[in-house]
C-alpha cells in the first residue's frame, strides 16, 4: 500500500512533468528508499499509479543498476572498481572489505546488515578509493579508515 | 596557465548559497540580460565566445542553439546534462556541490535564450548529495525572484527542476537522457532527426553539459571577446580537468585552454606521485586513445590533443606510472563499457565483452598467439557502425593501448606473465 504520506510527494513529482510517465525513475527510487527493493507488488503498484502496465516498470527497474529487483542489506557497500580508483588502492579496499564482512561481490551478511557491490566509476576519481554507503559517499579510504567506517555501521 | 573563472568561489565558506553567489555578483548577467539583450543578443555572445560544449564532443554552443526552429509552436526544452559518468571526470560534481546557484543562472540564460521555458537538470542518480544541494539553490533562487513566473519583472517564464537518474552512463548520451527522462530504459535514439528538432516530448530540445552552461554567466558578463582571448581560436575559455591516478595533488584544475598538458601535471598536480616515472596519461576521459609520456607537451585544446591522436574529451586526466600494466589498464576499461553498454546494437553488446574477455585473458597470462589482431579486427567492426558512440568509446582506448604499448601485449601473451607490477593496489 503507498501512504498518504508517498502519495502526496508522488503528485508533486507529477506536478514537474507534461507527462507522468516522466516521473518513472523519481517514483521508483522514492519507493525504493521507503521499501529497500522494488518487488514484483511494489512494480505492479507503481504501474498502477503511473498508469501503465507492470512491464514497463521493470523494463526500466531492471535497466538502472541503482534499482533493484532483490532485497538488499540494510547497509549497502558499493566499491568503486574503476580505473582511477584502482590505480590508488580500490582493489585493497574491495579485498579488505571481503575479508572482513565474509562476503562477495553481489552478497548479503548472514544478519542481513551489509550487501557488497562492485560498482563502476561514482565521479570520486580524484579522492579515491570510494566506497558508497546508501547514499554517502566515503572517499580516500584506507584499511584503517575503513574498518572505523565499518565499526560505526551497525 | 591557471585562471579561475567558473572556481572562483570555491573553497569560501558557504559556496553554495544565495547570498555567497550574490556576494561575488552572481546573478548581475541574469537580470542584465533580461532588462537589455533580447534573447538572440544572448545566443550571438555565446556564439562569438568560441565556447564549446565541456561534455566531451566540443560542439561550439551557440550553433547547437542555433538549430532549434523558430515558430514551431512546441514547447522548446533545455535539459543539462549531470549525468557525469565517464571514468575519471569529476568538475560537474564539484560545480554542483559547491557553486549551484553558477549552474542555475547558466541554465537560465540559456534557457532564455533558447525560448525554454522549463528545463531539467538531469543529474546523475549517485550524486544524493549534489541532487539536494541544486534543489536547495533552485529554491532560494525561486523565492528570490530569479525563476518560475515572470522573472524579475521581465514577463519571462523560466522554470527549472532537478531529475535524478539511476545508475546508467549510457544516460549521458544525449538521445538516451532524453529517453530516461522520458521515464524509459535509456537506449540512443537514431539520429536524425537531432533532438533539436524532435527531442523531450517530439518538441525541439537543446541538451547542454553542467560546465558548458556554467561558462554562459561569465561570457554574459565579462563578454564574448574577454572569453575568446582565453584560449586560441576556436577554443574559448578556461576548462576544467579533473586529474587522478598517480599524481601527487589529484583534484579538479581551471586552466586555460591551450595550457600545456606537461605544465598542468608538473606545475599544478606536483608532477607523478613518489617521484616515479610517467608512462602514460588519459587526457580526456576513459574513452579517449591514451598518450605516452613522449606526448605530454601537448597543449590542452581541442585540435592540438586530436593531432596528437587522442581527445580532449571531458577533460578527465588520469595518470599512469611506470609501474602500470597496461594490458590490466585496458581490460579494466574494457570491462566498464561492456557493463555500460545499453544492448541495444549488436556490435558494441556483443563486441564490448568479448574485447573485455580477451583482455583478462591476456592479463591472466592465458593469452593465444592471434590475440591481438583478434582484439584490433574487433576495434575495426566496433567503431561507428552503432546508434551512439559508446561503441567507439570502448574501441578507442582498446586500440591504442595495443598500438601504442603493443610489446608490453605481447610479452604477457610470450612470458605468461606481466612486464610490470605495484601500479593497481
Amino acid at each position: 500500500m503507498i501512504s498518504d504520506a508517498t502519495r502526496a510527494r508522488i503528485n508533486e513529482l507529477f506536478e514537474r512533468y507534461p507527462d507522468r510517465r516522466s516521473a518513472m525513475i523519481p517514483l521508483l527510487l522514492l519507493l525504493q528508499e521507503e521499501r529497500g527493493w522494488l518487488s514484483p507488488e511494489t512494480m505492479r503498484e507503481a504501474g498502477e499509479v503511473l498508469d501503465l502496465p507492470p512491464v514497463r516498470i521493470y523494463e526500466v527497474a531492471t535497466f538502472y543498476t541503482m534499482l533493484r529487483t532483490r532485497p538488499c542489506g540494510k547497509y549497502l557497500l558499493q566499491v568503486c572498481r574503476n580505473l582511477s580508483c584502482s590505480l590508488v588502492g580500490g582493489e585493497g579496499v574491495l579485498r579488505h572489505i571481503e575479508k572482513r564482512l565474509g562476503i562477495h561481490d553481489g552478497q548479503t551478511t548472514p544478519d542481513g546488515c551489509f550487501t557488497l557491490m562492485t560498482v563502476e566509476c561514482l565521479g570520486s576519481c580524484g579522492t579515491g578509493p570510494v566506497v558508497q554507503v546508501n547514499g554517502d559517499y566515503h572517499e580516500n579510504l584506507d584499511v584503517a579508515k575503513l574498518d572505523k567506517l565499518l565499526d560505526s555501521l551497525t | 596557465m591557471e585562471e579561475r573563472v567558473l572556481t572562483r568561489n570555491i573553497g569560501r565558506p558557504g559556496s553554495e548559497t544565495l547570498k555567497a553567489y550574490r556576494d561575488s555578483g552572481g546573478y548581475t548577467a541574469l537580470s542584465r540580460a533580461l532588462k537589455e539583450m533580447s534573447p538572440e543578443d544572448v545566443a550571438e555572445r555565446v556564439t562569438r565566445s568560441g565556447l564549446r560544449g565541456r561534455g566531451g564532443a566540443g560542439f561550439p554552443t551557440g550553433k547547437k542553439w542555433s538549430f532549434i526552429p523558430k515558430g514551431t509552436g512546441k514547447q522548446i526544452y533545455l535539459c543539462v546534462n549531470a549525468d557525469e559518468s565517464e571514468p575519471g571526470t569529476f568538475k560537474d560534481r564539484l560545480l554542483i556541490e559547491k557553486d549551484p546557484h553558477m549552474v542555475v543562472e547558466g541554465t537560465a540564460l540559456a534557457a532564455y535564450a533558447i525560448g525554454c521555458r522549463r528545463a531539467y537538470i538531469y543529474i546523475r542518480g549517485e550524486f544524493v548529495h549534489g541532487a539536494r544541494v541544486l534543489e536547495g539553490a533552485l529554491r532560494e533562487a525561486r523565492a528570490a525572484g530569479f525563476l518560475g513566473r515572470d522573472v524579475l519583472g521581465s514577463g519571462v517564464d523560466i522554470e527549472i527542476h532537478v531529475h535524478r537518474g539511476a545508475g546508467a552512463y549510457i544516460c549521458g548520451e544525449e538521445t538516451a537522457l532524453i529517453e530516461s527522462l522520458e521515464g524509459k530504459r535509456g537506449h540512443p535514439r537514431l539520429k536524425p532527426p537531432f533532438p533539436a528538432v524532435v527531442g523531450l516530448y517530439g518538441c525541439p530540445t537543446v541538451v547542454n553539459n553542467v560546465e558548458t552552461l556554467a561558462c554562459v554567466p561569465h561570457i554574459i558578463e565579462r563578454g564574448p571577446e574577454w572569453f575568446a582571448s582565453l584560449g586560441p581560436p576556436n577554443n574559448g575559455g578556461t576548462k576544467l580537468f579533473s586529474v587522478s591516478g598517480h599524481v601527487s595533488r589529484p583534484g579538479v584544475y581551471e586552466v586555460r585552454m591551450g595550457t600545456p598538458l606537461r605544465a598542468l601535471l608538473d606545475e599544478q598536480c606536483g608532477g607523478v606521485a613518489g617521484g616515479r616515472r610517467l608512462k602514460a596519461v588519459i587526457p580526456g576521459g576513459s574513452s579517449v586513445p591514451v598518450l605516452t609520456a613522449d606526448d605530454i607537451d601537448v597543449a590542452l585544446d581541442f585540435e592540438s590533443v586530436a593531432a596528437k591522436g587522442s581527445m580532449l574529451g571531458s577533460g578527465g586526466v588520469i595518470v599512469m606510472d611506470e609501474r602500470t600494466c597496461m594490458v590490466k589498464a585496458g581490460a579494466v576499461v574494457a570491462r566498464f563499457y561492456a557493463h555500460e553498454s545499453c544492448g541495444q546494437c549488436t556490435p558494441c553488446r556483443e563486441g564490448t565483452p568479448w574485447m573485455e574477455r580477451v583482455l583478462w585473458r591476456i592479463e591472466r597470462g592465458e593469452g593465444q598467439s592471434g590475440d591481438l589482431e583478434l582484439l584490433l579486427s574487433m576495434c575495426v567492426n566496433i567503431f561507428g557502425r552503432c546508434l551512439c558512440p559508446l561503441g567507439d568509446a570502448a574501441a578507442m582506448p582498446v586500440r591504442s593501448y595495443i598500438q601504442r604499448f603493443r610489446d608490453e601485449f605481447e610479452y604477457h601473451i610470450r612470458e605468461r606473465r606481466c612486464l610490470a607490477a605495484g601500479g593497481f593496489s
